[in-house]
């Protein structure tokens, strides 16, 4: 199963709209109810790390029996030093995103929390692609 | 401890999810923060926070927490609601401080997640 959804960039209104199609399409699949919560949890920290971010991305979303592969590409600033990025407390979030009750620096010490395999790359002023994986079997 | 007797409690208002209110809750966690929330593994979850706008509601939703206290006279609003609806989740206003409600619903018996 293929899924693709947009996300918009300072919107964030909308953000986690993804997120919750995709709870919503696990529910159905009946997946184990602790594997979707980390799923849905690590996605939800990306798209809202696109909406904080980023000008625009997308999600791309594929399940078969054995795993969910996720891939979110977005077009925005980019991040410098990824291993920086990952250690806890340091963002670069704006005044309104800490706001909204994010912007701590525990975002992505948090998706890799709530996945198997977690891939970044980026290039600065071009953009960020996430691979999140998770095992349904694991 | 049942919702009922946590409003009664906390003198508060359900504004959404009515027919939770003879549900039980067992653990209780307060913050602002939504990236704290989100590392939160523990379930049958009461969140305590001061901060209502749309990604409180989503962050519960993703959570799995199904019951929202908002503390210091902060109000839910109609998108929260229609949310809040949506998911099953219930919601109550409540007037008094974070510290204050925090204290009533400890010394009731509500846990603290660690």
């Amino acid at each position: 199963m293929h899924f693709e959804f947009n996300v918009e960039g300072g919107n964030f209104s909308k953000a986690g709209a993804a997120s919750s199609q995709l709870k919503k399409i696990l529910k159905q699949l009946n997946v184990d109810p602790k594997i979707i919560k980390r799923i849905v949890v690590a996605l939800y920290e990306a798209e809202v790390n696109i909406v904080a971010h980023a000008y625009h991305g997308v999600i791309f979303i594929d399940i078969d029996t054995e795993k969910i592969e996720i891939k979110l590409v977005d077009e925005g600033p980019g991040i410098p030093d990824i291993e920086l990025a990952m250690q806890q407390g340091y963002s670069t979030a704006s005044a309104s995103v800490r706001e909204m009750g994010f912007g701590a620096g525990m975002g992505l010490p948090n998706i890799k929390n709530n996945s198997d395999e977690l891939r970044i790359t980026s290039e600065v002023n071009k953009g960020t692609t996430v691979v999140l994986i998770t095992y349904l079997n694991s | 401890m049942k919702i009922r007797e946590v409003v009664e409690l906390l003198n508060a208002k359900v504004v959404s999810g009515h027919q939770h209110l003879d549900a039980s809750v067992e653990y209780c966690f307060a913050s602002d923060l939504m990236s704290d929330v989100l590392t939160v593994e523990t379930d049958n979850l009461l969140l305590l926070t001061g901060l209502a706008n749309l990604q409180t509601i989503r962050t519960s939703e993703m959570s799995d927490i199904t019951k929202i206290i908002f503390v210091r006279r902060k109000k839910a609003t109609d998108e929260m609601i229609r949310l809040a609806v949506e998911n099953e989740i219930l919601l109550i206003e409540c007037d008094y401080s974070m510290f204050k409600t925090s204290g009533i619903l400890y010394s009731a018996g509500l846990k603290p997640v660690y």
